[in-house]
């Protein structure tokens, strides 16, 4: 009697060619971000859509993306770093008061200072993995230690300036011909892998999308490419610091899709009890997500004290909170296991639309944090409501 | 109760039941797993309102339909669970009074809580101080609490479902002798248990169902244990099971020698289990829910906080299996009773669930290739003739059978050589079921041994080439499937003397 109940086998989904798959969070994601931009265009009067302003635009999101890569996966594994502000902070304060006080060059400045965010991760994911305190609890521990610790070691002083090479990490340009290679060479990449792809799955046997479907999704991604390096060389050329941000994130986005170590942040924060049976090791991926995090923080340490010129004790003050609004409002679900790095980028460059459009606009600053406020509530009411 | 009929998506609960209870007397209501009897319970207590049911309900002569428990309650109707209601971090006191009008005062007089409290626990015998938290008492003593707090309000009709699972001897002879003191004041007690020695001491009638049916209402001068069982179980084969003789190799590729299990209390849940398993055979564990056989399995698989003793063997050798993925790693495979809660990530999509623990065998240089998870996933769904509208679908969306089968595919991508499965059909349809016992003939041709716990005597007979029963943390019976009746395991798994019918050449 089975077999005959068994008439819509997933074979036959090959016979029915595979639908283009329509991400809904991402696209009201997309819509919501060009809707602001038409907005403050309008208001500024084509200022914001500005060479000048998209590089000013990218360069002041970084410091946020940078940290929203890491607290996508700290969420989808189901716990929350509050402690990244301070962290930020630390790090950056330890880089300057190294190459200030005690004359260490740029590249050692920067190794230590990512080593040290990573340390401090470590510590922190140590408590959270193996000594079951909530990582609410721990992180905002963590947030109160840092910040103390930062203090106490630049005695409450300003310390600047920063040398020559250190401050271009944050305030220098890919000048315009290696800019154009580049994002010629991130197209062929694209062309190339979705070409190899498709093959792969045609000598297993699997259905391919339509190749309109694929060539098309190419061909819109490489315009925007070209028309984003366009509009930045129209200006200086490419901002290091958002060079920085689609590095790490195209690592981390591999890392997430096509690692064990991602799949199984996932599957914790999905289901813990089930990934635990399947013979994941919740608590040594617990502590990695924590060591990633906070190797994070000292690169984004980093650049806000190159972009700064300086390190002072309030650096990266309440940057937790915009990091994690980042990841929420790309989507990321709070309660673990879903959200994507795409998205939390697309988050802080929503947020950090909001800053830059608002101060164009000479709006008061009191405003962009009950704008932003709003934002967020809005942004993960939509995310519940879509579920229903 | 007269002519209750209830149906659950796809399955129908109770068919035409009629139930009927005299007043002052202690009715027991029994049967096996999943006949009926707390649905039945559920309807009476308002839990399921009226209206979602067919049939109608009688008290004292009078027509009654209940849209809450709340209605229920006041019309002196008291129903105590299995699993507990109380709130742990409060007092016995505040427990026994919480919802009542004593509570409910705009200034609370806790003497006077307590003063009563105290009373009502003096009354039947409990020496507790009504200011000791509920969660520092033993689980025993908790259900007496609730036995006391449903007695606090004005209750014509007790229900107790399964009150005894967790008590003592000493907390039982407490129940019965509250039992029997209510009796003696007027109040109706209907009573659920799988224990049938109690019953044939404490009842005074019995009815039986079966399969969502009455099957007779007796009082218990005219039964007797046996005869019990036998109605509880009396019923022909009806489902099919395609049980195919298969060869059993002699090599033990599982063996469990004197194997005992605690909990994190320290509370012995399993004890000095023994026996083993051979390549290609389908080994049956039996016996009532709360017998320990998940308990055990879920230990063996490394799984269970908690401490344990005794040898495992694996094709010979011993082992030492700490953490799930050691188990994963000796070939063991545990498909758990519950699957969404311990099999599945919901949220995750088909491919993704299917491959979580053979992820090693889809990965290239450490980094996951795309196109060859998919193809294992569609080639190893395809044997299990998964029913789902793309590989790509969330997992929560699959019906329950579905759900099951990418458990399933999702253990069997790593080849185990020892497959457990735990409850593996329930709530599942026919026709699922049917396939599910299929892949379980295909893999013990192939030389896999099955360890298959079901409450379901039907299944467990149906399709096991050796049937194991379990009661309280102990093997108490041993059976081929040739001699197996659904009589003689009941009465072991009802906690009946060990009763060894053959030892298998070892």
């Amino acid at each position: 009697m089975s077999r005959q109940l068994s008439t819509v086998n997933v074979n036959e989904q090959r016979n029915k060619g595979i639908s283009f798959k329509l991400d809904l969070q991402s696209y009201t994601l997309m819509i919501a971000l060009v809707l602001i931009a038409v907005i403050f265009s309008i208001f500024t009067g084509g200022e914001y859509l500005s060479s000048r302003n998209l590089s000013n635009l990218f360069t002041q999101m970084s410091v946020i993306a940078v940290l929203a890569v890491g607290m996508t996966l700290v969420i989808v594994a189901g716990h929350i770093d509050l402690s990244v502000g301070s962290l930020v902070g630390l790090t950056g304060g330890i880089a300057a008061i190294l190459q200030v006080w005690h004359g260490w060059s740029t590249f050692s400045v920067v190794f230590a200072a990512i080593i040290i965010g990573a340390i401090l991760g470590l510590w922190q994911g140590w408590w959270v993995a193996y000594r079951a305190v909530p990582a609410f609890i721990v992180t905002l521990g963590g947030m109160l230690v840092f910040r103390g610790i930062l203090i106490g070691l630049s005695k409450g002083q300003t310390i600047a300036p920063m040398s020559e090479s250190f401050k271009q990490i944050g305030n220098s340009y890919l000048p315009y011909v290696p800019g154009y290679i580049l994002a010629l060479v991130s197209i062929v990449i694209l062309v190339f892998w979705t070409i190899r792809n498709r093959s792969k799955r045609m000598n297993m046997g699997l259905m391919i999308p339509a190749a309109t479907v694929d060539y098309g999704k190419v061909a819109v991604y490489s315009i925007f490419i070209l028309l984003i390096t366009y509009m930045l060389n129209r200006y200086y050329g490419i901002p290091v610091p958002f060079l920085i941000v689609a590095l790490l994130s195209i690592i981390f986005i591999f890392i997430s899709n096509k690692t064990a170590f991602g799949r199984y942040i996932y599957a914790i924060g999905g289901n813990q009890e089930a990934a635990a049976l399947s013979g994941i090791n919740i608590k040594r991926n617990i502590l990695w997500v924590f060591i990633i995090m906070g190797g994070l923080s000292g690169v984004a340490g980093v650049l806000l004290t190159s972009r700064l010129n300086a390190a002072t004790v309030n650096a990266g003050n309440m940057y937790e909170l915009d990091a994690i609004a980042a990841c929420v409002i790309g989507g990321t679900s709070l309660m673990g296991g879903k959200g994507k790095i795409f998205g939390a980028l697309i988050g802080a460059l929503i947020m950090a639309s909001i800053d830059n459009g608002m101060s164009i606009m000479n709006i008061e600053t009191f405003w962009q944090y009950i704008v932003k406020g709003l934002i967020l509530i809005i942004a993960v009411w939509i995310d519940i409501s879509s579920k229903k | 109760m007269k002519g209750i009929t209830k149906d659950f998506p796809g399955v129908r609960a109770l068919d035409n039941v009629t139930f009927s209870v005299r007043k002052g007397e202690i009715h027991a209501l029994c049967g096996e797993n999943g006949a009926g009897k707390s649905t039945l319970m559920k309807i009476l207590s308002g839990v399921y309102p009226h209206g979602t049911y067919e049939g109608q309900i009688l008290i004292n002569g009078k027509k009654v339909q209940f849209k809450s428990i709340k209605e229920s309650q006041d019309a002196g109707i008291a129903i105590i669970y299995q699993e507990l209601a109380l709130v742990g971090e409060m007092t016995v006191a505040e427990n026994l009074f919480l919802g009542h009008d004593l509570m409910r005062s705009k200034i609370i007089n806790w003497n006077k809580i307590y003063a009563e409290s105290q009373k009502w626990l003096d009354q039947i015998g409990l020496d507790i101080d009504p200011e000791t938290k509920v969660k520092d008492l033993t689980v025993g003593k908790q259900q007496l609490i609730e036995i006391v707090k449903a007695l606090t309000k004005k209750v014509d009709i007790l229900i107790l479902d399964e009150p005894t699972a967790a008590l003592t001897e000493s907390d039982v002879e407490i129940l019965m002798n509250l039992l029997h003191d209510l009796r003696s004041k007027g109040v109706t007690c209907i009573y659920i248990s799988h224990k049938l020695g109690e019953v044939m001491s404490l009842a005074d009638s019995v009815t039986i169902l079966r399969d969502g049916k009455t099957i007779s209402t007796d009082s218990i001068e005219n039964l007797t244990e046996d005869m019990i069982i036998t109605k509880m179980v009396g019923r022909e084969l009806t489902e099919l099971f395609p049980y195919e003789p298969h060869p059993i190799r002699n090599e033990k590729i599982l063996e469990v020698k004197n194997y005992s299990v605690f909990d994190e209390n320290g509370k012995q849940v399993i004890q000095d289990v023994s026996f083993s398993l051979k390549k290609g055979e389908i080994l049956g564990f039996s016996g009532l829910i709360g017998a320990g056989r998940s308990e055990l399995f879920i230990s063996l698989f490394g799984g269970f906080k908690g401490k344990k003793t005794g040898t495992v063997l694996i094709d010979g050798k011993p082992t030492n299996i700490q953490k799930p993925a050691d188990a994963i790693k000796e070939g063991l495979a545990y498909v758990s009773e519950d699957r969404k809660r311990y099999g599945l990530v919901l949220g995750m999509d088909i491919t993704k669930n299917t491959t979580l623990t053979a992820l090693n065998k889809v990965m290239k240089l450490k980094v996951i290739d795309e196109a060859l998870e998919i193809k294992s996933t569609e080639d190893i769904t395809k044997k299990m003739n998964l029913k789902a509208p793309s590989l790509e679908a969330a997992v929560g969306q699959l019906s329950g059978g579905n759900q099951q089968k990418i458990v399933l595919s999702k253990w069997l991508l790593n080849d185990p050589k020892i497959l457990i499965l735990d409850e593996p059909t329930r709530g599942i349809d026919v026709g699922a079921k049917y396939e599910i016992y299929k892949i379980m003939n295909d893999l013990v041709k192939q030389g896999v041994g099955i360890i298959m716990i079901s409450s379901e005597l039907p299944e467990v007979m149906g399709m096991s080439d050796r049937i194991l029963v379990m009661s309280e943390g102990r093997i108490t019976g041993e059976f081929l499937r040739e001699e197996a009746t659904q009589e003689n395991i009941m009465r072991c798994a009802t906690g009946g003397k060990k009763s060894v019918q053959t030892t298998i050449n070892s």
